[in-house]
């Protein structure tokens, strides 16, 4: 792989920039891997990235059933942010944002993180009481987060319009070091690093089938062929469910459509990301102009990445009362997302009742900012066989032990 | 968006009257079940990509709960009964087999 560099452009520009290489090699797949990951998203990129990087094995394959970055890491609204309640979600959260600080310089790739800062506006006495505790437990885990009185919050975002009608902003959770970053380069720069430690990326792969041998995994089959495998980890977002039933297992989640919508491009006009819990809807302004704008969930299981079309309506309905001056823009694109919803809101990094199959899924409506942490404990559970520190507290088994981590309050929005 | 037949107020009802409430058919425990049983009741759920039978409840209208059928990938529905079933009534699966020739019927 050739290093990407001040000199490397320089070089190129002298050379009408025909020396560029593909970021990363498309291969078929072998007979037999030591480790298959399926699902070519960043969760999955990141948990063979880390595997090679931390443990230094590189017979793997990251299996993809459409292409890379196609799936709900293209999809989402590019948010990174670790002010979570319970100190589990703290650890992994805070993990990740941590890594991506520096993912750009790791992967020699740029991914565009900017810790503009996430305000997470209360707008009920409820959701201050419920923001305050949470920022005290933050600040007792060493996450950099703090309370910020509306007029502040006027100051980090003149646009925005604190005096209601409906819902007067009451106060916010600011984290100074929460931000965004480019959803694709992070897919893009994972697999482009992956290709270069020797691991096969095979997209346009689809498991349709798991042989196991006495409750052990032994192969997958695949639209490419059968692959034998020593161990597999599923890490497929909202078709978990699909691939678990394969593997003759059930899952505690239900996966549903979850929307998003870009403006058409504009000035720069807000350098923060907002988050409205109460009234449903957040908003960032993305390098291009667009507004990155996200809304709820759709109430029913679906399958259909295109969400309902009322869902829209209220979170735009939300956002221009809380923000005036988007009143007049118009919208650009609209797209849905499939997302695994958990119980308790909380993603699950298990083994699984079949024997050297792991799974990672669950991360609901907020995956994204969870990438290079998720993929850091996926790898070190894979590769010593049972999860370390920060993955035990979410094993499957935890519902039936009834020490859920409950972050229904701390998503994005109300479900 | 969704277009629902309440059979309770006996019209086609908006998605956005309605409210869903998950998988129907389910084998409700009590404290007397096992603790496998128990966390089958509470969590597992199919959550299957292709058809699937969900309750409904008229939230906007009648207050009532019914069942449908539906397909989670395309969003066909195709029709409701009366939540009083414990199992699809034959004419629902024989809609959904005439649109769906690979339907293999439902499972417990």
């Amino acid at each position: 792989m050739k290093r990407y560099s001040l000199s490397s452009i320089f070089t190129e520009a002298f050379r009408d920039n025909l020396g560029w290489e593909k970021a990363w090699t498309k291969r078929q797949p072998k007979k037999e891997y030591q480790i298959i990951i399926v699902g070519g998203g960043g969760h999955g990129l990141a948990t063979a990235y880390y595997l090679a990087k931390n443990f230094n094995m590189t017979d793997i394959a990251v299996i993809e059933k459409g292409w890379i970055g196609g799936g709900n890491t293209g999809r989402n609204t590019t948010i990174i942010r670790s002010n979570y309640l319970q100190e589990s979600s703290i650890g992994i959260y805070e993990k990740s944002r941590f890594l991506y600080e520096t993912l750009s310089q790791d992967l020699n790739y740029n991914i565009m993180f900017s810790p503009r800062g996430v305000l997470m506006l209360c707008q009920t006495e409820h959701e201050l009481r419920a923001m305050k505790r949470t920022s005290h437990a933050n600040r007792i885990n060493g996450v950099d987060t703090k309370m910020v009185a509306p007029e502040e919050v006027k100051e980090i975002v003149p646009i925005i319009n604190i005096n209601g009608p409906r819902f007067p902003v009451l106060g916010a959770l600011w984290q100074p070091r929460g931000g965004t970053a480019r959803h694709d380069a992070v897919a893009w720069g994972y697999a482009r690093k992956c290709s270069d430690f020797g691991i096969d990326i095979i997209e346009q792969c689809e498991v349709i089938g798991v042989k196991k041998k006495r409750e052990k995994i032994v192969a997958l089959e695949t639209t490419k062929g059968n692959i034998k495998a020593k161990k597999v980890c599923f890490v497929a977002a909202g078709h978990s469910s699909v691939l678990a039933d394969l593997a003759g297992f059930r899952l505690p989640i239900e996966s549903v459509a979850l929307q998003a919508l870009v403006s058409e491009p504009i000035k720069p006009m807000i350098d923060c990301v907002v988050m409205a819990n109460t009234v449903h809807g957040y908003l960032s302004q993305s390098d291009k102009g667009e507004l990155v704008i996200g809304g709820g969930a759709d109430g029913y299981n679906n399958y259909s990445q295109r969400g309902s079309f009322h869902h829209i309506e209220e979170t735009v309905r939300a956002l221009v009362e809380t923000f005036p001056v988007i009143s007049r823009l118009r919208q650009l694109r609209q797209w849905g997302g499939i997302v695994d919803m958990t119980g308790d809101r909380s993603p699950i990094i298990s083994k699984t009742p079949v024997d050297g199959l792991y799974i990672n899924c669950g991360w609901g409506t907020g995956g994204f900012k969870a990438i290079p942490g998720s993929g850091w404990a996926t790898a070190e559970m894979i590769y010593n066989e049972r999860p370390g520190k920060l993955a035990s507290p979410f094993s499957i088994d935890r519902f039936s032990e009834g020490r859920l981590i409950d972050e229904s309050a701390a998503a994005a929005v109300a479900h | 968006m969704l277009n629902i037949y309440c059979p309770i107020c006996q019209r086609d009802c908006d998605e956005t009257e309605l409210s869903c409430g998950g998988q129907a058919h389910l084998i409700r425990r009590d404290h007397a079940s096992s603790d496998k049983d128990f966390y089958e009741y509470l969590y597992e759920r199919k959550n299957g990509k292709g058809i699937i039978f969900e309750r409904w409840r008229h939230v906007y209208g009648c207050g009532k709960w019914f069942h449908t059928a539906r397909c989670t990938l395309t969003n066909q529905v195709f029709g409701s009964y009366s939540a009083k079933e414990v199992q699809p009534p034959k004419s629902i699966l024989a809609t959904i087999r005439r649109s769906r020739v690979d339907f293999k019927g439902w499972v417990k």
